[in-house]
Protein backbone atom coordinates (compact mmCIF):
# COMPACT_ATOMS: atom_id res chain seq x y z
CA UNK A 1 0.00 0.00 0.00
CA UNK A 2 1.86 3.40 -1.28
CA UNK A 3 1.13 6.53 0.62
CA UNK A 4 -0.31 9.02 -1.62
CA UNK A 5 1.17 12.72 -0.73
CA UNK A 6 -1.08 15.46 0.12
CA UNK A 7 -3.54 12.89 2.05
CA UNK A 8 -3.75 13.29 5.56
CA UNK A 9 -1.35 11.28 7.49
CA UNK A 10 -3.34 10.22 10.35
CA UNK A 11 -6.39 9.07 8.44
CA UNK A 12 -3.77 6.73 6.21
CA UNK A 13 -2.11 5.66 9.55
CA UNK A 14 -5.43 4.44 11.04
CA UNK A 15 -6.21 2.77 7.92
CA UNK A 16 -2.79 1.13 7.78
CA UNK A 17 -3.84 -0.41 11.11
CA UNK A 18 -7.00 -1.17 10.93
CA UNK A 19 -6.47 -3.12 7.75
CA UNK A 20 -4.46 -6.04 8.67
CA UNK A 21 -6.67 -6.47 12.23
CA UNK A 22 -9.61 -7.13 9.56
CA UNK A 23 -8.12 -9.37 7.85
CA UNK A 24 -7.10 -11.54 10.75
CA UNK A 25 -10.28 -11.53 12.44
CA UNK A 26 -11.76 -12.62 8.77
CA UNK A 27 -9.43 -15.57 8.60
CA UNK A 28 -10.12 -16.57 12.10
CA UNK A 29 -13.42 -16.94 11.97
CA UNK A 30 -13.26 -18.33 7.94
CA UNK A 31 -11.11 -21.07 9.24
CA UNK A 32 -12.51 -21.80 12.39
CA UNK A 33 -15.91 -22.14 11.29
CA UNK A 34 -15.65 -24.35 8.52
CA UNK A 35 -14.02 -26.33 10.67
CA UNK A 36 -16.85 -26.59 13.53
CA UNK A 37 -18.92 -26.43 10.68
CA UNK A 38 -17.58 -29.91 9.22
CA UNK A 39 -17.28 -31.61 12.55
CA UNK A 40 -20.42 -30.87 13.87
CA UNK A 41 -22.34 -31.45 10.60
CA UNK A 42 -20.41 -34.94 10.39
CA UNK A 43 -22.44 -37.85 10.40
CA UNK A 44 -20.30 -39.45 13.25
CA UNK A 45 -20.45 -36.40 15.49
CA UNK A 46 -23.03 -37.51 17.89
CA UNK A 47 -21.49 -40.59 18.82
CA UNK A 48 -18.03 -38.44 18.99
CA UNK A 49 -19.55 -35.96 21.51
CA UNK A 50 -21.58 -38.84 23.96
CA UNK A 51 -18.11 -40.80 23.89
CA UNK A 52 -15.81 -38.03 24.57
CA UNK A 53 -17.86 -34.75 25.45
CA UNK A 54 -20.97 -35.63 27.47
CA UNK A 55 -22.15 -33.16 29.77
CA UNK A 56 -23.51 -35.62 31.86
CA UNK A 57 -20.24 -37.92 32.36
CA UNK A 58 -18.44 -34.88 32.68
CA UNK A 59 -20.16 -33.46 35.42
CA UNK A 60 -20.08 -36.84 37.58
CA UNK A 61 -16.79 -37.40 36.67
CA UNK A 62 -15.59 -33.91 37.63
CA UNK A 63 -15.01 -34.19 41.68
CA UNK A 64 -12.77 -37.48 41.64
CA UNK A 65 -11.03 -35.64 38.61
CA UNK A 66 -10.49 -32.58 40.55
CA UNK A 67 -9.50 -34.35 43.68
CA UNK A 68 -7.16 -36.74 41.91
CA UNK A 69 -6.13 -33.38 40.08
CA UNK A 70 -5.21 -31.57 43.48
CA UNK A 71 -3.16 -34.89 44.27
CA UNK A 72 -1.00 -33.99 40.66
CA UNK A 73 -0.81 -30.51 41.45
CA UNK A 74 1.13 -31.36 44.85
CA UNK A 75 3.47 -33.83 43.10
CA UNK A 76 3.76 -31.07 40.73
CA UNK A 77 4.74 -28.51 42.78
CA UNK A 78 6.96 -30.17 45.31
CA UNK A 79 8.51 -31.59 42.43
CA UNK A 80 9.64 -28.73 41.18
CA UNK A 81 10.78 -26.81 43.75
CA UNK A 82 13.09 -29.88 44.65
CA UNK A 83 14.24 -30.05 41.13
CA UNK A 84 14.67 -26.09 40.53
CA UNK A 85 17.84 -26.58 43.67
CA UNK A 86 18.56 -29.70 42.68
CA UNK A 87 19.51 -29.00 39.31
CA UNK A 88 20.91 -25.59 40.24
CA UNK A 89 23.59 -27.22 42.39
CA UNK A 90 24.38 -29.69 39.67
CA UNK A 91 24.77 -26.74 37.62
CA UNK A 92 26.87 -24.98 40.22
CA UNK A 93 29.20 -27.76 40.30
CA UNK A 94 29.75 -28.10 36.25
CA UNK A 95 30.64 -24.13 36.42
CA UNK A 96 33.30 -24.55 38.79
CA UNK A 97 36.96 -24.61 37.59
CA UNK A 98 39.98 -25.58 39.33
CA UNK A 99 41.37 -28.91 39.81
CA UNK A 100 40.11 -29.22 43.42
CA UNK A 101 36.12 -29.50 41.58
CA UNK A 102 36.89 -32.01 39.45
CA UNK A 103 35.34 -34.55 41.08
CA UNK A 104 31.84 -32.18 41.71
CA UNK A 105 32.60 -31.87 37.70
CA UNK A 106 32.50 -35.32 36.99
CA UNK A 107 29.16 -36.33 39.12
CA UNK A 108 27.32 -33.60 37.13
CA UNK A 109 29.11 -34.78 33.67
CA UNK A 110 28.16 -38.33 34.74
CA UNK A 111 24.55 -37.74 36.24
CA UNK A 112 23.25 -35.47 32.76
CA UNK A 113 24.05 -38.46 31.30
CA UNK A 114 22.94 -41.21 33.32
CA UNK A 115 19.29 -39.94 34.25
CA UNK A 116 19.19 -37.85 30.36
CA UNK A 117 19.55 -41.20 28.71
CA UNK A 118 16.89 -42.94 30.43
CA UNK A 119 12.81 -42.82 30.27
CA UNK A 120 10.89 -41.15 32.99
CA UNK A 121 8.55 -44.13 32.77
CA UNK A 122 11.46 -46.61 33.39
CA UNK A 123 12.86 -44.39 36.30
CA UNK A 124 9.52 -44.23 37.28
CA UNK A 125 8.57 -48.43 37.60
CA UNK A 126 12.38 -49.19 38.89
CA UNK A 127 12.21 -47.16 42.02
CA UNK A 128 8.17 -47.01 42.26
CA UNK A 129 8.65 -50.40 42.56
CA UNK A 130 11.94 -51.78 42.85
CA UNK A 131 13.21 -49.48 46.33
CA UNK A 132 10.01 -50.31 48.08
CA UNK A 133 9.93 -54.16 46.98
CA UNK A 134 13.58 -54.18 49.01
CA UNK A 135 12.12 -53.47 52.22
CA UNK A 136 15.07 -51.21 53.25
CA UNK A 137 14.35 -50.37 57.26
CA UNK A 138 14.01 -46.45 57.70
CA UNK A 139 13.59 -45.62 54.42
CA UNK A 140 9.67 -44.86 52.75
CA UNK A 141 7.73 -47.64 51.38
CA UNK A 142 5.40 -45.67 49.37
CA UNK A 143 5.07 -45.66 45.41
CA UNK A 144 3.92 -42.56 45.74
CA UNK A 145 7.65 -40.95 47.23
CA UNK A 146 9.91 -43.25 45.42
CA UNK A 147 8.21 -42.60 41.79
CA UNK A 148 8.11 -38.80 42.61
CA UNK A 149 11.61 -39.46 43.62
CA UNK A 150 12.37 -40.88 39.96
CA UNK A 151 10.97 -38.37 38.59
CA UNK A 152 13.31 -35.25 40.27
CA UNK A 153 16.02 -37.50 39.52
CA UNK A 154 15.11 -37.34 35.61
CA UNK A 155 14.10 -33.89 35.43
CA UNK A 156 16.78 -32.21 37.49
CA UNK A 157 19.22 -33.79 34.57
CA UNK A 158 16.91 -31.48 31.73
CA UNK A 159 17.39 -28.91 34.00
CA UNK A 160 20.93 -28.76 34.94
CA UNK A 161 21.61 -28.70 31.22
CA UNK A 162 19.03 -25.55 30.91
CA UNK A 163 21.11 -23.99 33.63
CA UNK A 164 24.01 -24.05 32.29
CA UNK A 165 23.22 -22.86 29.15
CA UNK A 166 22.17 -20.12 30.78
CA UNK A 167 25.41 -19.56 32.15
CA UNK A 168 27.26 -20.32 29.22
CA UNK A 169 25.09 -17.72 27.41
CA UNK A 170 26.29 -14.69 30.25
CA UNK A 171 29.33 -13.01 27.86
CA UNK A 172 32.56 -13.89 29.03
CA UNK A 173 32.90 -10.52 29.85
CA UNK A 174 31.40 -10.76 33.07
CA UNK A 175 33.52 -13.14 34.75
CA UNK A 176 36.38 -11.33 33.88
CA UNK A 177 35.03 -8.17 35.32
CA UNK A 178 33.93 -10.14 38.32
CA UNK A 179 37.15 -11.43 38.47
CA UNK A 180 39.60 -8.20 37.94
CA UNK A 181 37.15 -6.68 40.99
CA UNK A 182 38.54 -9.48 43.20
CA UNK A 183 35.09 -11.50 43.53
CA UNK A 184 35.97 -15.21 44.00
CA UNK A 185 34.68 -17.57 41.86
CA UNK A 186 31.42 -18.76 43.67
CA UNK A 187 31.03 -14.98 44.62
CA UNK A 188 31.72 -14.32 40.47
CA UNK A 189 28.73 -17.00 40.36
CA UNK A 190 26.40 -15.94 42.56
CA UNK A 191 26.30 -12.07 41.73
CA UNK A 192 27.46 -11.81 38.40
CA UNK A 193 26.49 -14.79 36.36
CA UNK A 194 23.58 -16.32 38.18
CA UNK A 195 21.33 -13.73 38.18
CA UNK A 196 21.80 -13.15 34.63
CA UNK A 197 21.48 -16.66 33.70
CA UNK A 198 18.64 -17.15 35.78
CA UNK A 199 16.88 -14.71 33.95
CA UNK A 200 18.04 -16.05 30.59
CA UNK A 201 16.59 -19.65 31.46
CA UNK A 202 13.06 -18.86 32.15
CA UNK A 203 11.31 -19.66 28.92
CA UNK A 204 13.42 -22.64 28.57
CA UNK A 205 12.31 -23.65 32.22
CA UNK A 206 8.88 -23.04 31.57
CA UNK A 207 8.74 -26.10 29.02
CA UNK A 208 10.28 -28.28 31.82
CA UNK A 209 7.79 -26.96 33.91
CA UNK A 210 4.94 -27.62 31.12
CA UNK A 211 5.99 -30.97 30.75
CA UNK A 212 6.56 -32.35 34.38
CA UNK A 213 3.26 -31.35 34.82
CA UNK A 214 2.22 -33.49 32.22
CA UNK A 215 4.76 -36.46 33.14
CA UNK A 216 3.60 -36.04 36.76
CA UNK A 217 0.62 -38.95 35.22
CA UNK A 218 3.30 -41.43 35.05
CA UNK A 219 2.89 -42.14 38.74
CA UNK A 220 -0.45 -43.30 37.98
CA UNK A 221 0.76 -47.06 36.63
CA UNK A 222 2.32 -47.08 40.18
CA UNK A 223 -1.46 -46.42 41.38
CA UNK A 224 -0.51 -43.50 42.67
CA UNK A 225 -4.65 -41.84 42.31
CA UNK A 226 -3.91 -38.42 40.67
CA UNK A 227 -6.24 -36.83 37.44
CA UNK A 228 -5.34 -39.65 34.90
CA UNK A 229 -5.67 -42.03 37.05
CA UNK A 230 -9.10 -40.84 38.52
CA UNK A 231 -10.31 -40.71 35.27
CA UNK A 232 -9.49 -44.23 33.43
CA UNK A 233 -10.97 -45.63 37.07
CA UNK A 234 -14.10 -44.12 35.62
CA UNK A 235 -13.64 -44.61 32.07
CA UNK A 236 -13.23 -48.36 33.27
CA UNK A 237 -16.71 -48.26 34.85
CA UNK A 238 -18.53 -46.46 32.44
CA UNK A 239 -17.15 -46.97 29.05
CA UNK A 240 -17.08 -43.16 28.58
CA UNK A 241 -14.20 -41.20 27.99
CA UNK A 242 -15.38 -37.83 29.65
CA UNK A 243 -13.24 -38.31 32.18
CA UNK A 244 -10.28 -37.96 30.44
CA UNK A 245 -11.39 -35.06 28.31
CA UNK A 246 -12.24 -33.51 32.30
CA UNK A 247 -8.69 -34.27 32.85
CA UNK A 248 -6.89 -32.46 30.10
CA UNK A 249 -8.91 -29.32 30.59
CA UNK A 250 -7.81 -29.00 34.10
CA UNK A 251 -4.48 -29.79 32.57
CA UNK A 252 -5.03 -27.16 30.17
CA UNK A 253 -6.21 -24.43 32.92
CA UNK A 254 -3.25 -25.07 35.23
CA UNK A 255 -0.61 -24.39 31.74
CA UNK A 256 -1.99 -21.94 30.16
CA UNK A 257 -1.87 -19.50 32.71
CA UNK A 258 1.52 -20.56 33.34
CA UNK A 259 2.81 -19.09 30.20
CA UNK A 260 1.34 -16.64 30.23
CA UNK A 261 2.15 -15.32 33.47
CA UNK A 262 5.63 -16.05 32.29
CA UNK A 263 5.48 -13.89 29.48
CA UNK A 264 4.50 -10.97 31.47
CA UNK A 265 7.08 -11.15 34.58
CA UNK A 266 9.76 -11.29 31.27
CA UNK A 267 8.15 -8.48 29.62
CA UNK A 268 8.31 -6.58 33.58
CA UNK A 269 11.82 -7.39 34.08
CA UNK A 270 12.65 -5.80 30.70
CA UNK A 271 11.08 -2.65 31.02
CA UNK A 272 12.18 -2.50 35.15
CA UNK A 273 15.65 -2.17 33.43
CA UNK A 274 14.80 -0.04 30.65
CA UNK A 275 12.98 2.54 32.51
CA UNK A 276 15.13 2.15 35.74
CA UNK A 277 14.22 2.92 39.59
CA UNK A 278 13.54 6.41 39.01
CA UNK B 1 61.51 2.57 43.59
CA UNK B 2 58.93 1.56 40.35
CA UNK B 3 55.82 0.96 40.78
CA UNK B 4 55.80 -2.24 37.99
CA UNK B 5 58.33 -3.94 36.87
CA UNK B 6 57.80 -5.94 34.14
CA UNK B 7 61.30 -8.64 33.38
CA UNK B 8 61.03 -11.20 30.64
CA UNK B 9 57.46 -11.58 30.73
CA UNK B 10 56.79 -14.34 28.02
CA UNK B 11 53.43 -15.73 27.42
CA UNK B 12 52.12 -18.78 24.66
CA UNK B 13 48.62 -19.12 23.33
CA UNK B 14 49.35 -23.04 22.67
CA UNK B 15 51.93 -22.99 19.95
CA UNK B 16 52.01 -18.77 19.30
CA UNK B 17 53.93 -16.81 21.53
CA UNK B 18 52.57 -13.59 22.41
CA UNK B 19 54.22 -11.97 24.61
CA UNK B 20 58.45 -12.36 24.08
CA UNK B 21 60.66 -11.74 27.12
CA UNK B 22 59.29 -8.07 27.30
CA UNK B 23 60.80 -5.74 30.24
CA UNK B 24 58.61 -2.56 31.48
CA UNK B 25 59.25 -0.25 34.65
CA UNK B 26 56.84 2.17 35.30
CA UNK B 27 57.56 4.69 37.68
CA UNK B 28 54.73 5.88 40.20
CA UNK B 29 52.34 8.26 38.46
CA UNK B 30 53.84 7.77 35.36
CA UNK B 31 50.89 7.13 32.37
CA UNK B 32 52.30 4.45 30.01
CA UNK B 33 50.14 3.80 26.11
CA UNK B 34 50.74 0.84 24.61
CA UNK B 35 50.30 1.03 20.96
CA UNK B 36 50.70 -1.35 18.12
CA UNK B 37 48.81 -3.13 15.60
CA UNK B 38 46.01 -6.17 16.53
CA UNK B 39 47.90 -9.27 18.08
CA UNK B 40 51.05 -7.25 18.91
CA UNK B 41 50.21 -8.80 22.35
CA UNK B 42 50.04 -5.24 24.30
CA UNK B 43 46.30 -6.63 25.79
CA UNK B 44 47.83 -9.45 26.98
CA UNK B 45 50.60 -7.56 28.24
CA UNK B 46 47.75 -5.44 30.21
CA UNK B 47 46.38 -8.51 31.71
CA UNK B 48 49.37 -9.97 33.02
CA UNK B 49 50.05 -6.60 35.30
CA UNK B 50 47.08 -7.60 37.47
CA UNK B 51 47.44 -11.39 37.46
CA UNK B 52 44.07 -11.48 34.54
CA UNK B 53 46.27 -13.81 32.29
CA UNK B 54 48.62 -16.06 33.52
CA UNK B 55 52.28 -16.02 32.02
CA UNK B 56 54.71 -18.46 31.25
CA UNK B 57 58.02 -16.84 31.80
CA UNK B 58 59.14 -13.88 33.44
CA UNK B 59 58.13 -11.69 36.55
CA UNK B 60 55.71 -8.87 37.20
CA UNK B 61 56.31 -6.98 40.50
CA UNK B 62 54.41 -4.02 42.14
CA UNK B 63 56.30 -2.25 44.31
CA UNK B 64 59.28 -4.53 44.39
CA UNK B 65 56.63 -7.07 45.13
CA UNK B 66 55.97 -10.16 43.21
CA UNK B 67 52.14 -10.04 42.17
CA UNK B 68 52.00 -13.62 42.95
CA UNK B 69 53.46 -13.51 46.29
CA UNK B 70 51.27 -14.45 49.01
CA UNK B 71 51.38 -11.30 51.37
CA UNK B 72 48.68 -10.07 48.60
CA UNK B 73 45.84 -12.93 49.67
CA UNK B 74 43.24 -13.80 46.69
CA UNK B 75 42.15 -10.27 46.55
CA UNK B 76 44.98 -8.01 47.41
CA UNK B 77 46.28 -7.81 43.76
CA UNK B 78 42.67 -6.68 42.25
CA UNK B 79 42.13 -4.12 45.11
CA UNK B 80 45.14 -2.12 44.00
CA UNK B 81 45.72 -2.74 39.93
CA UNK B 82 41.79 -1.83 38.84
CA UNK B 83 41.34 -2.74 34.97
CA UNK B 84 38.80 -0.93 32.63
CA UNK B 85 37.48 -3.17 29.56
CA UNK B 86 37.09 -2.02 25.68
CA UNK B 87 33.12 -3.16 26.61
CA UNK B 88 32.97 -1.61 29.83
CA UNK B 89 32.12 -5.20 31.34
CA UNK B 90 29.25 -3.62 33.76
CA UNK B 91 26.78 -6.09 35.29
CA UNK B 92 23.68 -5.57 33.24
CA UNK B 93 21.22 -6.64 36.49
CA UNK B 94 22.80 -4.37 38.82
CA UNK B 95 22.09 -0.03 39.21
CA UNK B 96 25.09 1.63 38.89
CA UNK B 97 25.96 2.07 41.79
CA UNK B 98 25.23 -1.41 42.72
CA UNK B 99 28.03 -2.01 40.01
CA UNK B 100 30.11 0.37 42.25
CA UNK B 101 29.62 -0.89 45.73
CA UNK B 102 29.77 -4.68 44.78
CA UNK B 103 33.36 -4.95 45.13
CA UNK B 104 34.06 -2.89 48.39
CA UNK B 105 30.73 -4.48 49.76
CA UNK B 106 31.68 -8.28 49.10
CA UNK B 107 35.21 -8.50 48.53
CA UNK B 108 36.30 -5.86 50.77
CA UNK B 109 33.83 -6.15 53.63
CA UNK B 110 32.87 -2.85 53.50
CA UNK B 111 29.61 -1.84 55.55
CA UNK B 112 26.98 -0.97 53.34
CA UNK B 113 25.70 2.49 54.11
CA UNK B 114 29.65 3.64 54.20
CA UNK B 115 29.91 2.13 50.80
CA UNK B 116 27.07 3.33 49.13
CA UNK B 117 27.85 6.69 50.34
CA UNK B 118 31.20 6.19 48.99
CA UNK B 119 30.41 5.60 45.26
CA UNK B 120 27.47 8.53 45.05
CA UNK B 121 30.54 10.71 45.89
CA UNK B 122 32.95 8.83 43.50
CA UNK B 123 30.19 9.20 40.76
CA UNK B 124 29.09 12.62 41.55
CA UNK B 125 32.77 13.32 41.12
CA UNK B 126 32.65 12.16 37.79
CA UNK B 127 29.50 13.98 36.84
CA UNK B 128 26.87 10.82 36.68
CA UNK B 129 25.46 11.26 40.51
CA UNK B 130 21.93 11.88 38.44
CA UNK B 131 22.31 8.02 37.13
CA UNK B 132 23.20 6.34 40.65
CA UNK B 133 20.21 4.36 40.25
CA UNK B 134 19.88 3.56 36.72
CA UNK B 135 20.74 0.23 34.81
CA UNK B 136 24.17 0.09 32.30
CA UNK B 137 21.55 -0.54 29.68
CA UNK B 138 19.96 2.76 29.57
CA UNK B 139 23.12 4.91 29.51
CA UNK B 140 24.55 5.85 26.42
CA UNK B 141 28.30 3.95 26.04
CA UNK B 142 30.57 6.81 26.63
CA UNK B 143 27.83 7.21 30.22
CA UNK B 144 28.87 3.09 30.95
CA UNK B 145 32.86 3.54 29.83
CA UNK B 146 32.63 6.57 32.59
CA UNK B 147 30.52 4.26 34.89
CA UNK B 148 33.23 1.29 34.39
CA UNK B 149 35.74 3.63 35.17
CA UNK B 150 34.17 4.64 38.49
CA UNK B 151 34.04 1.29 39.14
CA UNK B 152 37.34 0.16 39.04
CA UNK B 153 38.26 3.25 41.41
CA UNK B 154 35.50 2.48 44.21
CA UNK B 155 38.88 0.19 45.21
CA UNK B 156 41.11 2.56 45.18
CA UNK B 157 43.81 1.31 43.43
CA UNK B 158 47.12 2.51 43.00
CA UNK B 159 47.26 2.10 39.34
CA UNK B 160 44.66 1.11 36.86
CA UNK B 161 44.80 -0.56 33.44
CA UNK B 162 42.71 0.33 30.40
CA UNK B 163 42.16 -1.88 27.42
CA UNK B 164 40.84 -0.17 24.66
CA UNK B 165 38.64 2.09 26.44
CA UNK B 166 37.21 3.76 23.58
CA UNK B 167 37.35 1.52 20.70
CA UNK B 168 33.58 0.37 21.28
CA UNK B 169 32.50 4.01 20.91
CA UNK B 170 30.63 6.28 19.08
CA UNK B 171 33.21 8.81 17.90
CA UNK B 172 31.20 11.75 19.63
CA UNK B 173 31.34 9.40 22.92
CA UNK B 174 34.97 8.89 22.99
CA UNK B 175 35.95 12.53 24.30
CA UNK B 176 34.05 12.18 27.70
CA UNK B 177 35.90 9.09 28.30
CA UNK B 178 39.40 10.83 27.05
CA UNK B 179 38.42 13.65 29.33
CA UNK B 180 38.16 11.58 32.90
CA UNK B 181 41.19 9.49 31.78
CA UNK B 182 43.12 13.21 31.52
CA UNK B 183 41.43 14.40 34.89
CA UNK B 184 43.04 11.21 36.13
CA UNK B 185 46.29 12.07 34.87
CA UNK B 186 45.80 15.10 36.64
CA UNK B 187 45.69 13.80 40.42
CA UNK B 188 48.50 11.81 40.11
CA UNK B 189 46.96 8.27 38.65
CA UNK B 190 49.64 5.75 37.63
CA UNK B 191 48.32 4.17 34.13
CA UNK B 192 48.93 1.67 32.17
CA UNK B 193 46.73 2.55 28.90
CA UNK B 194 46.27 0.05 25.21
CA UNK B 195 44.55 2.70 22.99
CA UNK B 196 44.36 3.18 19.10
CA UNK B 197 43.55 6.78 19.94
CA UNK B 198 47.15 7.89 18.81
CA UNK B 199 46.61 11.66 19.01
CA UNK B 200 45.53 11.05 22.75
CA UNK B 201 48.60 8.83 23.43
CA UNK B 202 50.96 11.32 22.11
CA UNK B 203 48.92 14.31 24.42
CA UNK B 204 48.45 12.28 27.72
CA UNK B 205 51.35 9.21 27.98
CA UNK B 206 54.52 10.22 29.67
CA UNK B 207 55.95 7.68 27.85
CA UNK B 208 54.42 5.72 24.67
CA UNK B 209 55.27 2.08 24.26
CA UNK B 210 55.36 0.20 20.39
CA UNK B 211 54.57 -3.25 20.39
CA UNK B 212 55.57 -5.71 17.37
CA UNK B 213 55.44 -9.68 17.41
CA UNK B 214 55.10 -9.40 20.96
CA UNK B 215 58.52 -7.03 22.08
CA UNK B 216 58.39 -3.77 23.02
CA UNK B 217 60.21 -2.60 19.57
CA UNK B 218 60.29 1.48 20.34
CA UNK B 219 59.57 3.42 23.36
CA UNK B 220 60.06 6.73 24.15
CA UNK B 221 58.26 10.47 24.72
CA UNK B 222 55.33 10.60 23.02
CA UNK B 223 57.13 13.96 20.58
CA UNK B 224 59.98 11.68 19.78
CA UNK B 225 58.24 8.59 19.06
CA UNK B 226 55.32 10.26 16.76
CA UNK B 227 57.64 12.61 15.19
CA UNK B 228 60.49 10.30 14.42
CA UNK B 229 60.35 7.02 15.07
CA UNK B 230 63.80 5.25 15.19
CA UNK B 231 62.95 1.38 14.24
CA UNK B 232 61.27 0.95 10.91
CA UNK B 233 58.42 -1.37 12.09
CA UNK B 234 57.35 1.37 14.01
CA UNK B 235 57.76 4.21 10.99
CA UNK B 236 55.69 1.73 9.19
CA UNK B 237 53.10 1.52 12.01
CA UNK B 238 52.92 4.90 12.05
CA UNK B 239 52.53 5.56 8.05
CA UNK B 240 49.81 3.49 8.00
CA UNK B 241 47.77 5.20 11.08
CA UNK B 242 48.53 8.36 9.13
CA UNK B 243 47.42 7.07 5.83
CA UNK B 244 44.09 6.26 7.71
CA UNK B 245 43.92 9.41 8.68
CA UNK B 246 43.99 8.60 12.68
CA UNK B 247 47.00 11.06 13.63
CA UNK B 248 47.94 14.45 11.70
CA UNK B 249 51.41 13.92 10.24
CA UNK B 250 53.32 15.96 12.40
CA UNK B 251 56.54 15.55 10.32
Amino acid sequence: MTRRPGKGRRQIALKDRLAPVLISLASVVLVFGAIAYFVGTAEQWPRIQSQFFSVDAMIEAAPGVARGFLVSLQIWLISLVCIGIWALVLAIFRAMSGPWFAPLRVFAIVYVDLFRGLPALLLVLLFGFGIPALNLPGLPKEGLFWGGVALILSYSAYATEVYRSGIEAVHEGQGMAAKALGLSQWQTLRYAILPQALRNVVPAMLNLVVALQKDVALLSVLGVRDAVREAQIYTARTFNYSSLVVAAILFLLATIPLARLTDHLARRDRQRRLQGAK
Amino acid sequence: MNRIEIEQLTKFYGERQVLDAVDLSIAPHEVVCLIGASGSGKSTLLRCINGLTEFDEGTVRLDGVDIYDESFGRTGLYKRVGIVFQAYNLFPHMSVLENITLAPIRVHGRDRREAEAAGLKLLELFGLGQYAKAYPEQLSGGQQQRVAIVRSLATEPDVLLLDEVTAALDPELIGEVLKIIRDLKTSGMTMVIVTHEMGFARDVADRVCFLDGGRIVEQGNPHQLFSKPENPRTQKFLERIIAAGRLEATV
